[in-house]
């Protein structure tokens, strides 16, 4: 490429010079060939091809007309939208399936497009792994397509590159490995479950018989995979059916947010907990180091170090009946622990077949292979969880596997390496110096979505597709196959993973989709064309599901080295992936960082959580900083004080502390990697713990987590509710329903409500992320939210009920009640917060002036107030105003907005309604809240209408709303919560005296 | 005269030194303004306050390019400076009206020599106050959609919203202050007129005179209009700060949903408003040479409306209290117990310490004698009554029904500079106004002057 060629093109266009690349700009033959290949005339199968490439002509226009300066017509020849293509109508939504690679599976979503621009992910209800509802990752995932600081160009040593360029190189290369069979080659990924991908790469090591393919996934499973191969032999996958689990028994898993398939189990577990139903109850104990909202779920929780985690999984095996159990640990149990677990094992038992325990995959191995030998002895395998083959491709230990590329590296062995979909310069363990191992490889490619950590340090970065841009597919946690197919064409000058990887094959792609249906061509059957249509259709080949192993857990497991004796120390530390920005992926993602996380409610940080005890005992406070050191390594970071996490352990989570995290992301919070070891990633058996002295200002979205005597949350146990079904009534004073100015004469056909179900609500966020992106609310920033100011119109309230060291977790979603009687409205002096006749309190933003008075007066404190222009940069960033809903206003600063009861999609249901003739039916307008929602905690509908589900939830004696002795009488009202705990664990050990037996 | 008896009261030498006649009282207060000249101090305060004035300048000015974001107020505490100042500015405001409406009504012949004084305060004070609700919203572009006026989408502000009350309320109490200062300064300008030397001053006053002559039917209709002015002017010193208590009381936060608010606003103003004026009394008295024109029985007075004033608003704080408890309302009590022992608590007892305890001491005669005293103890009034407008306003907020919402607040610097810029407004136009216009009214103090034996009998006192 001729730089001053590039020049003098770049001084002939007219306007802001708006390029996507250098390549552009030069129109070199090489990128006007890569254009047809990428735009090819007619030739795809998908459902609107013409829809979407007239998308991107008319998003080139559009983004020409928005850099030119004044308003002179563009002297580019644009195109016109005369012809309208099929299916695309001006402000309909379309929704296309497909599916997105995270955490190891693949769940299917349905995205909802306007005008060919995805805007929304909602979940596929007929995906395995969806079920209709979405976590709060892919709900964030579309802010990641649109993320500005996505990399946009080849890069070559950090300058800009082109993929011509990178094409040649590698080819030169490659006639080198052709007579050397790829001697030095290297491929490093993280998990991969897509079949296609993993075949491209077992065609690559075919071709090198040489060449090596290692994984690191920041969040592998290893310690599950070792406790696999000892008890099973080889590596399996568990798929866990909560739905026939009466009694569940959690060692250190957070089976309802981060397992692949959380949102399957998360749905199952909470149906089994509807005591209005009295189909009985399930019941959950959980043994845990660290809090988690599986363990707020729980209706008993045992606290332990991972250390004594492994004596109480033996002393559990022992109880439920497992042999030949050789007790490793020294650690002696209290009676009352021994007791706890005299009952559950009791419980366990008494449910054989019905019951389950599970451990945490990150869980020392021989706590999880106990596990599995407990299923066994419990005839829950082939019921409650069964064995299918692995959803990974060629699966591995991840570590060994790294530390093989690195030795290997020091070695100088390495020739080439390409790095796709992992950023091992970031997150990897301290332990490892991998940048500087890079530095001796002479030939190194990345392949991201952001010239990250590793791409500074590689050769080549190559700029990667979002899973909404290419085709691809991947497994469900069941093996499902699903398919993921693109929504829009690349925003950038990206490649997929397919199409980098088949510059190694034989057969080289300049398509995706072509190296995905090649993959699938003789695999669907008889007739290819209709299999293919229906499986991006449908988003998943149906039936793909991989078939159960019988496997029996072997005793002889103790000859692998799961046992090394452990003794307790005083200060242990866990680590885990983040609940928002996860191994650092979505570090950039402002919707994730500014989401409060669970317990702490901690936003744009991460910090170490301690007990109360605990930092009395190390004379801290929340923000102080304390230097944790594993022997190795050591790094300094903020204390936050949680009730509920074991005292003596410290958790922190992985994911920040960026150094090329992007303009969000960057530096912020704290890297955790610095003291992980390669050696047991997640928990580390000593670490010492110095108060530094300094403190750190801590951004929390919910300072004051104790009820103050007051009944917002209303729970009880499942015998006071037999003995007292409307108990949570009884927790208030009842009130007249009077008002001063009459009540509202309201619409005849409807009279939309909202109730949620505290029982089932588990807390993991999805909602306030899908109604981030459903009603364009915007991010703030670290410093106003220490000044009190985020935007979230539904907040997902913590309060602890207890003791400090004893306490109970209570999640409850709070968003504009929708009064009847909303003390808002007048006291409004323009009349800008007024009552629509179908009960909705509306928000006129156009006539707000910003008094600031319905916010002081709402009791629920749900209102919220721009009071900066927080969305200028919504409003002048190319791509973020791409992603924004059409259908919903971005609001300017000193405007007051709060949640609408997504009053569009109702406005969208009444215009087809009407074109029917018809009313709306039940269950045709769902809130973005609802429907990402995993566990199905939220009903929405039309109260007039005494057959719809949520006229039948408010119906339930569990029925209260919130503040009601304030005679608001809000349309949204709460199911109280009912707790299963065991009657005979709710007394104390019969005698402190007597010594508890262990055995039966 | 049957009443003659009745006015031989009025003679007080305690109101007005004994030797005054109408001509050294005309001389004495028209020679502030015409011929004395322009000294270092008055000019040294005047750049002070200027530069006050120009601090709200800049802040406003900032507050508009950047928003209402650049002050301390957050989630759960949408008012706080903003409001707090407005509601403390009205209060003080009320002093004026009160002196010149109902001492007028109820014939209490000492508020003659500080009414006008007082009056100019509270139309100062009034627009120190009125800024604050336009630039306290998001949108102050829009701030006029506030007013009721007619547009082609019948839009109407919205009538049950007491921020609208509070828009006439303060509307209708600034045009009534400055139509009845005005009236009252016909007279003394028609004065001022006969008594300027130069030409230009002489066109100016005369305008602003209105053709006065001192007619008998210039008295007449001026008495008439006077009277009914001040008929109009009494009730509004109860409805205003009865309408700006409303703003609180209407809504249902705790600490704001009181029904003890009006009265105690209302006393609650008068209580600062007279201290403000025994604050800018004292030293100006001094300055200007006129302590025996504004005495210390004036001083004593005021100093008795403090305590008077000042007991009924700690009977509103105590009824705040006992209420709390009595109403058995957990959340009042809550609210109650977070003023005392919150994180906020030590505002509320300085405030108690302020406005309760330590104006106790103009019990003490010598106290209400001794200027320093008298001074220091009006200042402590109003830092207490600032404090009371901190208690009511951001300690409710920022802990009310939802623990999961409740927060801090911190003022930032722009807080702060707005603040301290109306009292660089407040000051700029004092300073401007003592010396432009008469400060003390000229024709009312001369029905003061004891008349002596052989003296003609005063033109202006025929009817008071």
């Amino acid at each position: 490429m001729n730089f001053d060629w590039i020049k003098k093109k770049l001084g002939e266009k007219t306007g802001k010079n708006l390029w996507r690349s250098l390549e552009e700009v030069a129109e070199t033959p090489e990128f006007m060939s890569y254009l047809k290949e990428e735009f090819p005339n007619g030739s795809s199968q998908s459902e609107s091809p013409e829809a979407r490439r007239d998308f991107l002509k008319l998003m080139g226009a559009s983004l020409l007309l928005a850099a030119m300066p004044g308003c002179s017509s563009p002297k580019e020849k644009i195109v016109p939208y005369v012809k309208m293509p099929e299916e695309i109508i001006p402000g309909k939504p379309l929704f296309y399936a497909t599916g997105m690679p995270f955490n190891r599976h693949t769940t299917g979503l349905l995205v909802e497009t306007h005008m060919g621009r995805p805007t929304k992910i909602e979940g596929n209800p007929e995906h395995i792994d969806s079920l209709g509802a979405t976590s709060l990752f892919h709900q964030a995932s579309v802010l990641g397509l649109y993320d500005p600081d996505r990399s946009k160009i080849v890069l070559k040593s950090g300058q800009a590159g082109n993929w011509k360029d990178f094409t040649n190189a590698v080819s030169a290369r490659i006639k080198e490995w052709e007579t050397n069979g790829g001697e030095g080659l290297r491929i490093l990924t993280g998990t991969i479950t897509s079949p296609t991908l993993g075949a491209q790469i077992r065609q690559v090591l075919t071709r090198f018989p040489k060449a090596k393919w290692h994984r690191y996934d920041p969040t592998h499973v290893d310690d599950a995979r070792r406790a696999q191969k000892a008890a099973f032999g080889e590596y399996t996958d568990p798929v866990y059916d909560f739905s026939k689990a009466n009694v569940i028994l959690s060692l250190g898993s957070n089976f309802l947010i981060n397992l692949p398939g959380s949102l399957r189990y998360a749905r199952e577990f909470t149906q089994g907990r509807k005591a209005h139903e009295n189909k009985g109850m399930n019941r959950l104990y959980a043994v845990e180091a660290e809090p988690t909202l599986t363990g707020a779920a729980a209706d008993h929780v045992l606290r332990a170090k991972v250390s004594k985690m492994i004596a109480v999984a033996e002393s559990l095996a022992q109880r439920v009946g497992v042999n030949n159990i050789q007790p490793t640990s020294n650690i002696k149990l209290s009676t009352e622990e021994q007791h706890w677990l005299d009952v559950a094992a009791k419980d366990l038992r008494s449910a054989a077949g019905k019951s389950l325990v599970i451990a945490g995959e990150t869980m020392p191995p021989r706590i999880q292979a106990l596990a599995y030998a407990m299923n066994d002895q419990l005839q829950n395998t082939g019921k409650t969880v069964r064995w299918i083959e692995p959803t990974e491709q060629d699966p591995t230990l991840h570590g060994p596997s790294l530390t093989e590329l690195s030795v290997d590296m020091r070695d100088k062995k390495v020739t080439a390496l390409f790095i796709l979909g992992a950023n091992p310069g970031y997150a990897t363990p301290g332990d490892l110096p991998f940048t500087r191992l890079l530095e001796s490889v002479p030939f190194v490619v990345h392949h991201g979505l952001h010239a990250d950590e590793t791409a500074a340090a590689s050769h080549w970065h190559i700029p990667a597709t979002h899973f909404l841009e290419h085709f691809s597919d991947g497994r469900a946690s069941d093996g499902t196959t699903t398919m993921i197919q693109p929504l829009i064409n690349p925003l950038y000058d990206g490649v997929s993973e397919h199409i980098l990887i088949s510059q190694l094959t034989p057969k080289i792609y300049k398509s995706s989709e072509n190296a995905v249906k090649d993959y699938w061509k003789d695999k669907l059957g008889i007739d290819f064309d209709s299999g293919w249509r229906k499986a991006l259709h449908d988003g998943f080949i149906g039936g793909s599901a991989f078939a159960n192993k019988n496997l029996t857990a072997k005793s002889d497991w103790e000859a692998h080295d799961l046992n090394g004796t452990v003794s307790e120390s005083e200060w242990e530390m866990t680590l885990r992936p983040d609940e928002t920005v996860w191994d650092g992926q979505f570090a950039n993602n402002g919707w994730l960082q500014e989401l409060p996380k669970p317990f702490t409610k901690l936003t744009w940080d991460n910090a170490a959580m301690l007990s109360p005890e605990s930092a009395q005992k190390l004379q801290v406070q929340n923000g102080d900083m304390i230097e944790i050191g594993n022997g190795l390594a050591s790094i300094v970071v903020p204390v936050w004080i949680v009730p509920g996490q074991t005292s003596g352990n410290i958790s922190l989570s992985l994911g920040y502390g960026r150094p090329q995290g992007g303009q969000i992301g960057k530096g912020i919070g704290f890297n955790a990697y610095k003291i992980q070891t390669l050696a047991s990633p997640f928990w580390i058996p000593k670490v010492e713990i110095r108060k530094t002295g300094s403190v750190a200002k801590l951004a929390s979205t919910q300072l004051h987590q104790s009820m103050e005597g007051r009944a917002q949350i209303r729970s009880a146990s499942l015998d006071t509710f037999k003995k007292d079904p409307e108990f949570a009534a009884h927790m208030e004073h009842a009130m007249p329903k009077a008002t001063l100015y009459g009540a509202h004469k309201g619409s005849d056909d409807y009279a939309w409500g909202m109730a949620i179900n505290l029982n089932s609500c588990i807390g993991c966020n999805a909602c306030v992320v899908a109604c981030n992106s459903e009603n364009n609310i915007t991010i703030v920033g670290k410093n106003e939210v220490l000044n009190g100011r985020e935007m979230h119109w539904v907040r997902i309230d913590h309060y602890y009920e207890g003791t400090p060291d004893n306490a109970e977790s209570h999640q409850q979603p709070v968003m504009c009640m929708h009064c009847e009687n909303a003390p808002c409205e007048p006291v409004c002096p323009v009349g800008a917060t007024t009552h629509s006749d179908e009960g909705l309190n509306e928000m006129a933003y156009n006539r707000c002036i910003g008094t600031r008075y319905c916010a002081n007066n709402c009791p629920y404190k749900v209102r919220r107030f721009n009071f900066l222009a927080y969305t200028d940069r919504d409003k002048h960033v190319e791509a973020l105003k791409l992603m924004h809903n059409p259908d919903v206003t971005v609001r300017n600063r000193g405007i007051m907005e709060k949640c609408t009861f997504c009053v569009q999609r109702i406005s969208q249901a009444r215009i087809t309604a009407k074109k029917e003739s018809r009313l709306i039916h039940d269950g045709e307008v769902k809130t973005a809240c609802q429907t990402a929602c995993p566990t199905s905690a939220i009903a929405f509908g039309n109260l007039k209408d005494k057959d719809s589900e949520v006229s039948k939830w408010k119906a339930l004696p569990l029925n209260y709303g919130l503040l009601n002795e304030l005679n608001t009488q809000p349309r949204l009202t709460y199911l109280a919560k009912v707790k299963n705990p065991n009657p005979e664990l709710l007394l104390a050990p019969e005698s402190s005296t007597q010594p508890a037996s262990g055995h039966h | 005269m049957a009443n003659e008896t009745k006015e031989e009261k009025i003679y007080d030498e305690s109101i007005l030194g004994a030797d005054y006649t109408h001509g050294t009282v005309n001389d004495k207060i028209t020679d502030i303004v015409l011929t004395r000249p322009i000294q270092k101090g008055w000019l040294i305060a005047l750049a002070i306050a200027l530069s006050g004035l120009l601090t709200l300048f800049i802040s406003i000015f900032w507050l508009i390019k950047k928003g209402v974001g650049i002050w301390g107020n957050n989630n759960p505490v949408g008012w706080a400076f903003d409001i707090i100042n407005f509601v403390w500015w009205v209060g003080i405001a009320h002093a004026g009206t009160f002196i010149s409406a109902v001492l007028l009504l109820l014939k209490q012949k000492w508020r003659m020599s500080i009414s006008r004084f007082s009056e100019a305060m509270t139309l100062f004070a009034v627009a120190c106050a009125g800024i604050f609700p336009l630039i306290h919203v998001g949108r102050i572009d829009r701030a006029y959609w506030l007013f009721p006026l007619p547009n082609t989408m019948w839009l109407w502000p919205q009538f049950r919203s007491p921020l609208l009350w509070d828009v006439f309320a303060i509307s209708t109490y600034a045009t009534v202050s400055l139509l009845f200062w005005y009236t009252g300064l016909i007279p003394d300008l028609a004065a001022m007129r006969d008594r300027a030397k130069e030409l230009w001053k002489k066109r100016i006053y005369g305008a602003l005179a209105m053709g006065w002559r001192g007619s008998a039917h210039h008295w007449f209709r001026y008495e008439t209009a006077c009277l009914l002015l001040a008929g109009l002017a009494a009730p509004l010193v109860l409805s205003v700060h009865t309408v700006v208590s409303l703003d609180f009381a209407v809504s249902v936060i705790p600490g704001w949903h009181t029904t003890v608010f009006p009265p105690y606003f209302v006393a609650g103003a008068v209580f600062s408003g007279f201290a403000m004026v025994i604050t800018l009394c004292v030293p100006i008295r001094k300055w200007f040479g006129i302590e025996d024109i504004i005495t210390m029985k004036h001083l004593d007075n005021m100093a008795k409306v403090i305590i008077a004033t000042g007991l009924i608003v700690a009977y509103g704080y105590l009824m705040e209290v006992f209420i709390a408890w009595y109403s058995g309302n957990q959340y009042e009590r809550f609210m109650t117990l977070n003023r005392f022992a919150g994180p906020y608590c030590a505002f509320y007892w300085a405030l108690i310490l302020c406005n309760v305890i330590i104006p106790q001491l103009f019990w003490i005669k010598s106290v209400r004698q001794n200027l320093v005293w008298l001074w220091v103890i009006s200042i402590v009034v109003n830092i207490g009554m600032w404090l009371e407008r901190f208690v009511i306003i951001v300690i409710s907020l920022h802990r009310d029904f939802m623990p999961s919402s409740w927060a801090m607040y911190f003022p930032k610097v722009w807080d702060i500079t707005t603040f301290i810029g109306s009292l660089g407004l407040f000051f700029t136009l004092l300073i401007l106004f003592i010396r432009v216009l008469p400060m003390i009214s000229i024709f009312e103090v001369q029905t003061l002057i004891k008349p002596k034996a052989n003296s003609p009998e005063p033109t202006a006192s025929k009817h008071s």
